[in-house]
């Protein structure tokens, strides 16, 4: 079983062994697409309903791609939904009746998102308080600034620019053109990690699979975009979640911070006598999230074209379980962004397809209640049996 | 066949891809202490686990015979009926229940409706008297120590009407005092008619105790000594199919100057404003080997711990390394300033059990692999490769999760991790602890290597023959101070052992 490691060819081996576990998640957003398709005679997979549905699920995954590293470093944070209502409260009183210009008020917005997420990390790190009692408290003190600085009513309208933000579509032809830059980044980036990882005599993996993976997600990205461009193009909300996922995925890979909240979320005691500063790691997580959540204020806000006392109630339970279904542990230290998107993906699809099949709200809930429980349920299961062989 | 209180007859079992036991063989004569001895993964446990019912019958193969009369168990419930009762390294206790209620914990006393806390108060009392110790049964048993817990354990044992007694690696967290104590009771119970097994690494404890010796090596009986044969070095050359002599491969080395002085260092408990050391002076020159002695308790892990910066309490006292002054507040201070430290407590401390052997390599000095201020993942890789490859670490990838590596192979992560930034001081706090002899010499190689490469070494240890068989010095600790230093050539268990036990006279004795 074990052997010494340079005896390996330093080419691995073209095997097409499916590893059903790490596409799980991927399996089951195209079983639902599918059942959905079938069910809704194709128009669930039309372009309209397409780019509604992708807009729909913008908010969800902008606070699912902060979740993911809040639980990731074994917290959780339940006042996101509030949080996002607030700082949209704010941007919309900021323009309704201040005056202010769009590009001042959503970077209100932001601020205002990230100071508040940092008074919660602040209580976390370095008061010591738990974060679900610091978030919970969080969830009723934002909600009630909310009511209380919009005086219960709801503010509207916002002007065009803002309204923009959350409804206007890119043109088809920087569509494609961005589709195809997305595409040629994977390629170039695969290509030079390959490039490195020869000059220093590693292991590569076999360029086929490589590459052709690649060639399907790219094929994939054209795909979509070719279908939203029948549409109106691709929504501005999309682009924002996949330059906040990048983003964030750029962190959690390629910087110290986010391997640092990986190491803390694995095992705080470790990391700490590993020189990792715990406090303001923390700390910056939860300004991280806080900023986010500012990001899907705006976003909610604009799609509103208001804001209610309201808005993003609940939004936090959402943003987790889509965590969660994309393979986050609450445990702490492991998930991924990636997961996380897909898992408000699916979560978006479930509201989407049943709603344009007519059955009632009340099964929504139901439904994507017990699939959170299926899908820690498998994550659970498959563990025990990985650990078992 | 009387005479035996028990007997395991050809007993095999088969993990998938493993033969765990093959063909193992276990004879315990009425009321003798038998001693179980192999190195990790020997089998030891498995074969407990098949006794106390833990593997059902059916899911082996041979037979057990209790009192000559053959037994199967189809869970834990019916080897205790049988008067089996085994009792983990882990303990099964309860520290925010009371001592009483932990003894009771399983029995019909605790299953009433209402429960009778007088009867229950008043038996154990009447069970802990009867063994000797003096603990008010009403008490937190998160209150004791760790030994007083241990010891409560096998009360719990015996109110079972336990016949057939195991004990495994009872001693693993005890202290000298504690190991007598406990030792005390099991000879009481043998005189009792109690049959013990007693599963130990501590060969001393071995064969102060043991009527008889079964050695497993590999999954198979190797042989079973009676007490006329036990010599420490036959066990060993059983345990590991060679001899002592190549068991601590020390070698001369040069000491060069001075790296580390640490000059009346205190430091303090947390919350309370008692000193846990109190004016500390030592130093440490390149290349040396300084072997750190003493009891469980007297502050070893806590002042190193201290000194890197690990723990929150206010201290005093100048350290400094290489002849500047270390101001160091917390870990990040220490790494910096050239000191690792290696937990003795690798899971807890050392390692990010979820993550690849790579990440875990590179997190205490990731900054190396940054070179433009991101984290190059194929430098990583290289990076972690070259350094555990030189430890001899074995993994199938490693990307592989650190959970699923043995204890040996875990440890050698965590010295990769601390080699990796470089040090220039390196404290080891139990090196060995918990993994297996082959692994172990690797690690004294390492060891011997680095001091050669002039990287100062300070080894704690509370096994005396590592300590004496590596350390080219060796400080001896005793309740929060250093109460001696040995040369290597001074050094020997006794001279050791009374520096150790050197104490305070307000010191309370930790037993009646």
């Amino acid at each position: 079983m074990s052997r010494p490691l340079n005896d390996q060819p330093l080419q691995k081996k073209l095997k097409f062994k499916f590893n059903a576990q790490s596409y799980a998640l991927i399996i089951a957003l195209i079983l639902i697409v599918l059942i959905f398709g079938i069910l809704t005679g194709g128009e669930f997979l039309s372009s309209r309903n397409l780019s509604n549905l992708f807009a729909q699920m913008t908010v969800i995954a902008v606070l699912a791609i902060g979740m993911t590293l809040v639980i990731v470093a074994g917290h959780i944070d339940l006042s996101v939904g509030s949080l996002a209502g607030l700082t949209g409260g704010i941007a919309a009183i900021l323009q309704v009746w201040f005056g202010w210009g769009t590009i001042w008020v959503v970077l209100a917005a932001v601020a205002a998102g990230a100071l508040l997420g940092l008074w919660q990390g602040w209580w976390v790190a370095y008061r010591a308080v738990p974060a679900f009692i610091v978030t919970l408290g969080g969830m009723l003190i934002f909600r009630g600034i909310l009511i209380g600085i919009s005086q219960g009513q709801t503010v509207a309208p916002l002007n065009d620019g803002f309204k923009a933000i959350a409804n206007s579509h890119m043109p088809y032809s920087i569509g494609y053109i961005l589709a195809i830059a997305g595409a040629g980044l994977l390629f170039f980036s695969a290509w030079r990690n390959q490039h490195k990882r020869q000059q220093l005599g590693l292991v590569t993996d076999n360029p086929v699979k490589i590459y052709g993976k690649l060639l399907v997600y790219s094929l994939l990205i054209l795909l979509l975009t070719y279908m939203l461009n029948r549409y109106n193009g691709i929504p501005v909300p999309l682009l924002i979640v996949i330059f906040s996922g990048g983003l964030f995925i750029f962190i959690s890979n390629k910087t110290s911070f986010g391997r640092y909240i990986y190491a803390i979320g694995g095992n705080e005691e470790a990391a700490a006598l590993s020189g990792i500063n715990i406090k303001r790691h923390t700390l910056s997580v939860f300004v991280l999230m806080g900023a986010l959540a500012g990001v899907a204020g705006v976003i909610l806000t604009s799609r509103l074209n208001a804001a209610s006392v309201s808005a993003g109630e609940m939004y936090e339970l959402d943003a987790i379980a889509a965590c969660v279904i994309g393979g986050t542990s609450l445990m702490g230290g492991r998930g991924n962004v990636v997961g996380a998107i897909i898992g408000a993906l699916i979560m978006a699809s479930i509201d989407n397809g049943m709603s344009m099949m007519n059955i009632e709200t009340f099964w929504q809930s139901i439904v994507k209640g017990l699939i959170l429980i299926v899908a820690v349920w498998i994550d659970i299961s498959s563990k025990k049996q990985s650990s078992a062989a | 066949m009387s005479g035996y209180a028990l007997q395991m007859k050809r007993i095999t079992k088969a993990f998938p891809g493993v033969k765990a036991l093959d063909d193992v063989t276990l004879s315990v004569k009425k009321g003798e202490i038998h001693a179980l001895c192999g190195e990790n993964g020997a089998g030891k446990s498995t074969l407990m686990k098949i006794l106390s019912g833990v593997y059902p019958a059916g899911s082996f193969d041979g037979e057990i015979l209790i009192d000559g009369k053959e037994v199967s168990f189809r869970d834990i419930r019916g080897s205790q009926d049988a008067g089996v009762a085994i009792i983990y390294q882990e303990l099964a206790l309860v520290p925010e229940m009371t001592v009483g209620e932990n003894i009771f914990l399983s029995s019909d006393l605790m299953r009433e409706k209402v429960l009778n806390w007088n009867k229950l108060y008043v038996e154990a009392k009447r069970w802990l008297d009867q063994i000797g110790l003096d603990i008010d049964p009403q008490r937190k048993l998160g209150e004791l120590t760790v030994g007083k817990q241990q010891l409560i354990e096998i009360v719990k044992a015996l109110t079972k009407n336990a016949e057939i007694l195991i004990l495994d690696e009872p001693t693993a967290a005890l202290t000298e005092s504690e190991v007598k104590i406990l030792m005390g009771i099991l000879k009481d119970l043998q005189s009792k008619g109690v049959t013990c097994i007693y599963i130990s690494h501590k060969l001393g404890e071995v064969m102060a105790l043991a009527d008889s010796v079964t050695v497993l090596r590999d999954g198979r009986t190797i042989d079973t000594l009676n007490a006329s044969e036990i010599t420490e070095d036959t066990i060993v050359s059983k345990m590991v199919g060679r001899s002592l002599t190549d068991y601590f491969p020390y070698e001369a080395h040069e000491i060069g100057e001075e790296t580390l002085n640490v000059h009346n260092y205190s430091f303090y408990h947390t919350s309370a404003d008692e000193k846990v050391a109190h004016n500390v002076s030592f130093t440490l020159r390149k290349g040396e080997i300084l072997g750190v002695s003493g009891l469980m308790g007297a502050g070893r892990s806590e002042l190193f711990i201290s000194l890197f910066g690990g723990y929150p309490g206010k201290k005093s006292g100048e350290v400094t390394i290489d002849g500047k002054p270390a101001n160091i507040k917390k870990p990040s201070d220490a790494i910096r300033a050239g000191l690792a430290y290696v937990s003795e407590d690798r899971k807890r401390y050392g390692l990010i059990l979820g993550m690849e052997i790579t990440k875990n390599a590179t997190l205490a000095a990731l900054q190396h692999v940054m070179p433009k201020g991101l984290i190059d993942s194929s430098l990583e890789l290289k990076s972690a490769e070259a350094i555990t490859s030189k430890l001899n670490l074995k993994a199938h990838s490693l990307e592989a999760k650190v959970d699923q590596l043995s204890g040996g192979n875990q440890q050698k992560v965590v010295l990769s991790k601390w080699l990796f930034t470089d040090p220039k001081i390196l404290i080891l706090d139990e090196p060995t602890r918990g993994i297996d002899v082959g692994a172990k010499t690797e690690i004294y190689k390492i060891i011997n290597e680095l001091s050669q490469q002039g990287v100062g070494i300070i080894m704690i240890s509370s096994e005396l023959p590592e300590v004496l068989g590596m350390s080219d010095r060796i400080l001896v600790m005793a309740d929060g101070t250093i109460s001696g230093e040995l040369s290597r050539e001074e050094a020997t268990e006794e001279s050791v052992m009374k520096l150790a036990t050197r104490r305070r006279d307000n010191h309370e004795p930790a037993f009646k």
